[in-house]
């Protein structure tokens, strides 16, 4: 579940915004409380905690006081605005050094990205 | 409830073997620590001083603010469960056990040892001696469990359980500690398997205390540094490296600290490969290596 390394608050965290930007938790959807998900994942509560307050920090989700917690209704689109510009450093540009690597030439590549695009998907 | 613990140049003599050396402590109550250290690192001792079985040679422990050592008030508040779980005589069936814990422990719950009996498929009418290694080890939990001490110590209480046993103890561990928080200590070899559920890590090493932390400001301190040799010997120039390995041109070499934004950069501009380091072999590396 989670990787013996780095920070496991931030894998939550991290968790938890890809399934805001999936869809799988919707806007207004209450997420899991600390301690449900402390007892699921076999981690410290106070871990747990720590995500949570990274992630309303950032307005991915909000508290009801008393209630529990729930996805920011303008987290998703946030969430896609930051990941969009991080998409071409950090997705993009290695596979480029891979290509090269590799002398795959980029037309190569634009042809094939071409042939997966549905008509539909040109924006 | 919950306990705090303060300990000042605390240490403990066998002869003349220093087995906690000058510790000093300052654990507030209500979190779940965890004890790492290798063998004959002084955890035990520790242990056994915190719950008031051995005189400290020198220097102090209080627990939640009082001197520990034949001091009763505290003492029914502390449980320590030991590896070769000294709860009671072999020849005593566990229900008499069970009964006798009763009797001396005020914060004992009777219902829940009961179900925890049947959670670790325990035989109550069956003497502690006749158990399986893993079976009293699991008994030896159930006890530390249901004490409900305000500070409950595990000293590789897990010895012998299998896997899925080991994973039932870590579970009740969580799930006592969030209905009812309490100190809980577990001193274990089993880093990866047991770190998560810790707040705070606590390593000895011969006697002293290496270190006190966070458990994932300690995960995020170890940084690897991957590239040709040569480029890593001069990142890594100035600090503090705690290992390194060798395969052909390429070096990997394990730094202990945060690197600034600075250093980042410049790793990235050299084509440096920057990893984190698991806590096991940081643990490893910091208690002097593989010798």
């Amino acid at each position: 579940m989670f990787d013996d390394r780095s920070p496991i608050y931030r894998q939550i965290a991290e968790q938890i915004k890809g399934d805001v930007l999936r869809g799988v938790l919707k806007a207004d959807e209450q997420v899991m409380s600390t301690t449900q998900y402390a007892a699921y994942y076999r981690i410290n509560p106070a871990t747990a905690a720590k995500a949570f307050q990274q992630l309303v920090d950032e307005r991915v989700i909000y508290k009801r006081r008393g209630v529990g917690m729930f996805v920011d209704a303008g987290a998703r689109q946030r969430l896609r605005e930051q990941r969009r510009e991080r998409f071409f450093t950090d997705v993009l540009d290695p596979m480029l050094a891979e290509a090269r690597a590799l002398d795959i030439p980029v037309a190569d590549i634009v042809a094939r990205l071409q042939q997966h695009s549905e008509p539909g998907d040109a924006r | 409830m919950t306990l705090s613990i303060q300990t000042t140049h605390l240490q403990l003599r066998y002869c003349d073997t220093v087995a906690v050396d000058d510790v000093d402590l300052d654990l507030p109550g209500g979190k779940i620590y965890g004890l790492l250290g290798r063998n004959g690192a002084g955890k035990t001792s520790l242990l056994a001083t915190l719950a008031g079985f051995r005189k400290p040679t020198a220097g102090t422990v209080r627990i939640g603010g009082e001197p520990v050592f034949e001091n009763v008030r505290v003492t029914t508040q502390i449980c320590l469960i030991r590896d070769d779980s000294g709860v009671g005589d072999n020849t005593d069936p566990l229900s008499d056990i069970l009964a006798m814990a009763r009797m001396l422990r005020p914060s004992w719950d009777e219902k829940y040892a009961d179900e925890l009996m049947d959670r670790f498929a325990l035989p109550r009418k069956k003497t502690l001696g006749s158990l399986s290694r893993g079976q009293r080890s699991a008994f030896g939990v159930l006890v530390g469990l249901a004490s409900r001490a305000p500070l409950t110590m595990f000293d590789e209480a897990h010895l012998g359980m299998d896997a899925p046993t080991r994973q039932l103890f870590l579970d009740e561990v969580l799930r006592e500690y969030v209905a009812r928080p309490r100190t809980f200590i577990l001193s274990t070899h089993l880093i990866e398997e047991q770190s998560p559920i810790f707040e705070r890590v606590l390593v000895l090493h011969e006697g002293r205390l290496l270190l006190h932390e966070e458990l994932d400001e300690l995960r995020s301190r170890g940084v690897s540094v991957t590239g040709p040799a040569s480029i890593v010997d001069d990142f890594v120039f100035g600090l503090t490296v705690l290992g390194e390995e060798r395969l052909g041109p390429t070096k990997r070499a394990m730094v202990y600290g945060t690197l600034g934004e600075d250093s980042l950069r410049a790793a990235r501009a050299h084509g440096l490969e920057l990893g984190p380091v698991a806590l096991q072999e940081l643990f490893i590396h910091l208690t002097g290596g593989l010798r």
